[in-house]
């Protein structure tokens, strides 16, 4: 495999037609570089290169062949027009909190990290609304907000950077109720390959809602990297929920607990957050965080409203869990017995860990129609023993959407291999039931050949064409969302 | 007791931003730049606030000194679940060397006028750090103090204060009428949603002069330079021990 590819790019630096430069110093480009940057934003020690080539995934490092810092929208136009006459690769880079590989170097070129980029711009507080640059992350922004009664929700968990969660279609716990990104941007600042900077609706723009013309924000909303870097973001906000009431209730089976939040949400709670753990999860969860909750499948709800409302959801909300042998409800209202009731949820990853150390983690990202969850969790448990893999679930059973948290020997290939196979079928499972392959995390790298089962031909040719028209040199990076196509890589040559 | 509690908030850089000396060195950049209540105020109001929910006191005013500006954070106070504001106006050069001293008088003659119980403070600014106008004000109204409170509770006319202290924790019991000052572990501020927000703006705010609390504001400290810290430079690497012995003797360090 390695062997493969470093015999790939010798024979591709023969080639005229799409060729990669893979020697950094050819043509005078890095003093190119420097000029743009200055002499600090432009690093090629291995460290800085390693830190840029992997994210937080299980994919393993391609560093990039150098890593530039731009300061501003203009130098990042400027490194994009210079990488494109010079056929360099382009890595946008945020915070390196992905799932997906997604920042790998897998042709080398040049990462721009984004992050001295990081101001807060026009906050419009009565319009609910805020443009932000690529190093603001969510958390950030959150506080810079804290004091005008607006955040920003969407909640990955990671502390991300705002564009990255853009880049990427970033979700989060709190979907249910406030969308994901592609809910929320309103306009983006991307820059092409060619180093043309485009407003995807138009310079300062921020109705809250347009009929204006091709939806080309949500175009570049999920493309990871692959259609031009993102120097901007405008975000819808939302108002600082009044009162915050958090619960836990166990449930019997599966089927009940996705009954629960199946009839929940047909009752017309606007609930905030429906989190689910199976029993492997809240038996790693207790032994982490040495609690006490019965080893059985359990809802983690949280409810945002006035006072008054609160009432009315937690009540509804808790005859429906009744009704289908849930446990009573545990529940909490000031922050600090909130965070204890649910830190159970909040240590799931290191919990999960925790069952295996000295293991890695690869999650899982399957979504469904609500109504395939009991099956497709009762089928992945079964396959999950079969496998002999160790891989608890944690999900947002409101979206659809769960985690499979596989905890695996990194060291083991026999183990990777039953992994590989058992995630392939997970996926499957989940297309066969009109569902998607990836609901939150991303194409990236690994899930190239699954994203052509899901969407089919017809639209994969589509987002080829997309991706030809955009990035004619195939430069934005490279191997991420789409397959490598014969004229990209040397697959002629080498059969 | 009047079950009225103090509160004092400041107006401070907010704490994310990096801060830059200005090029003549007599200070750091203020202007154009993000400004909001320094952290352990924020955390002296949301103890006052509990307390009210509480039903122990009855009423919470927020107290700043400051130029116009300071009203914005008075607002954030209301909006926190402070009941009204008084902004003591100061400005200009005043502004400029205003200290604790000063404060601290301010505050006295204020807690006196509206017959306070309580005087809730952050324990220190975080743009100078000084952490003595609790300590300060205590002395003035020869109050007892219970400072870096780490947990307040009323009980009766004392209240038991427990203080984070280098040793660990210590608590004490105190007379009312007292001043606290709030640490950092005494509570988690809440955050002021839109309706308080919106609430707030019907508050009052009292605007009150310190000349008419009998306060001077002449300074007695004045301040030189300011500079930055100096910069970091990179490490260098030695092979071996004896490399290393030697550049420290060629530093001056042994």
């Amino acid at each position: 495999m390695v062997f493969g590819l470093t015999l790939k790019r010798f024979v591709l630096q023969q080639r005229n037609f799409r060729h990669y430069s893979t020697s950094v110093c050819q043509d005078g480009v890095l003093s190119a570089f420097r000029s743009i940057c200055g002499d600090d934003g432009v690093l090629l020690c291995d460290a800085v290169r390693e830190q840029h080539g992997r994210d937080e995934s299980v994919h393993r490092c391609f560093p990039p062949d150098v890593v530039l810092f731009p300061r501003c929208v203009e130098e990042v136009s400027a490194l994009a027009k210079l990488c494109h006459r010079h056929r360099f690769p382009i890595i946008p880079f945020g915070t390196g909190t992905g799932l997906e590989g997604g920042v790998s170097a897998v042709k080398g070129g040049a990462c721009l990290s984004l992050r001295n980029m990081d101001q807060v711009l026009d906050l419009h507080q009565e319009d609910f609304d805020v443009t932000v640059e690529p190093g603001v992350t969510r958390k950030t922004l959150n506080v810079f907000l804290r004091e005008t009664g607006l955040w920003f929700p969407v909640d990955p968990g990671a502390d991300a950077s705002l564009c990255g969660m853009a880049a990427t279609s970033a979700s989060g716990t709190n979907a249910v109720r406030y969308g994901t990104m592609r809910e929320n941007v309103l306009n983006l600042e991307v820059v092409l390959s060619d180093g043309t900077v485009v407003h995807t609706a138009g310079r300062g723009r921020r109705a809250r809602k347009t009929a204006a013309g091709y939806n080309l924000t949500n175009l570049f909303v999920g493309s990871e990297g692959t259609l031009g870097v993102i120097t901007k973001t405008t975000l819808r906000l939302y108002g600082i929920p009044e009162a915050v009431v958090s619960a836990v209730c166990s449930f019997p089976s599966v089927q009940d607990a996705v009954d629960s939040t199946v009839q929940i949400l047909q009752a017309g709670v606007p609930i905030a957050r429906i989190e689910f753990l199976d029993d492997v999860m809240i038996d790693a969860c207790n032994r982490f965080s040495r609690l006490s909750y019965p080893v059985t499948p359990t809802l983690f709800l949280e409810f945002h409203g006035s006072q008054h409302s609160l009432e009315e959801q937690v009540n509804t909300t808790e005859e429906i869990a009744q009704s289908n042998h849930g446990s009573d409800f545990l529940w909490a209202q000031d922050t600090e017995s909130r965070e204890r009731l649910w830190k159970a949820r909040h240590d799931a990853w290191y919990a999960a860990l925790s069952l295996r150390p000295g293991c890695k983690a690869y999650a899982t990202d399957v979504c469904v129609p609500l109504s395939r969850l009991p099956q497709i969790i009762k089928e992945t448990k079964e396959d999950l023993i079969e496998s002999r893999l160790t891989g608890p679930i944690a999900g947002h059973v409101g979206d659809g959407n769960f985690h499979c948290l596989l905890v695996v020997d990194p060291d083991d290939p026999e183990e990777l291999h039953r992994l590989h196979l058992f995630t392939d079928r997970l996926a499957r499972r989940a297309l066969a039931m009109d569902g998607t392959c990836t609901g939150e995390h991303g194409v990236g790298l690994g899930k190239r050949a699954l994203l052509c089962e899901e969407v089919g031909p017809a639209a994969v040719q589509l987002m080829q064409r997309v991706k030809d028209m955009l990035d004619p040199l195939h430069l934005m990076n490279p191997g991420k969302i789409l397959q490598p196509r014969q004229t990209d890589d040397v697959t002629v040559m080498m059969s | 007791m009047s079950g009225r509690v103090l509160v004092g908030v400041k107006r401070v850089i907010d704490y994310a931003v990096k801060i830059r000396v200005k090029p003549d060195n007599s200070g750091v950049v203020t202007d154009g730049v993000k400004h909001s209540m320094n952290p352990f105020c924020e955390i002296a109001v949301e103890e006052a606030v509990k307390l009210k929910e509480k039903k122990l006191i009855k009423e919470v005013v927020a107290v700043s000194c400051g130029p116009q500006q300071a009203q914005e954070t008075i607002r954030t106070a209301l909006a926190m679940g402070a009941d009204r504001g008084i902004h003591v106006e100061v400005s200009g050069k005043d502004y400029e060397t205003l200290g604790p001293l000063h404060v601290s008088k301010i505050l006295a003659a204020l807690a006196k006028k509206e017959e306070a119980q309580l005087v809730i403070l952050g324990k220190q600014a975080i743009d100078d750090d000084c952490n003595q106008t609790g300590q300060m004000t205590a002395a003035l109204l020869d109050w007892p103090q219970g400072t870096f409170a780490s947990e307040v509770s009323l009980e009766g006319d004392k209240i038991k204060v427990v203080r984070e202290i280098d040793g660990g924790l210590e608590t004490i019991k105190i007379n009312t009428p007292a001043v606290l000052t709030a640490d950092l572990r005494l509570n988690t501020p809440r955050y002021a949603t839109l309706p308080n927000i919106m609430k707030a703006k019907k508050k009052k705010i009292a605007n009150v002069k310190p000349a008419d609390l009998g306060v001077e504001l002449t300074s007695r400290l004045e301040v030189l330079r300011v500079d930055e810290p100096p910069q970091r430079l990179a490490g260098i690497k030695v092979e071996t021990v004896g490399d290393l012995v030697s550049k420290l003797k060629e530093t001056g360090k042994i």
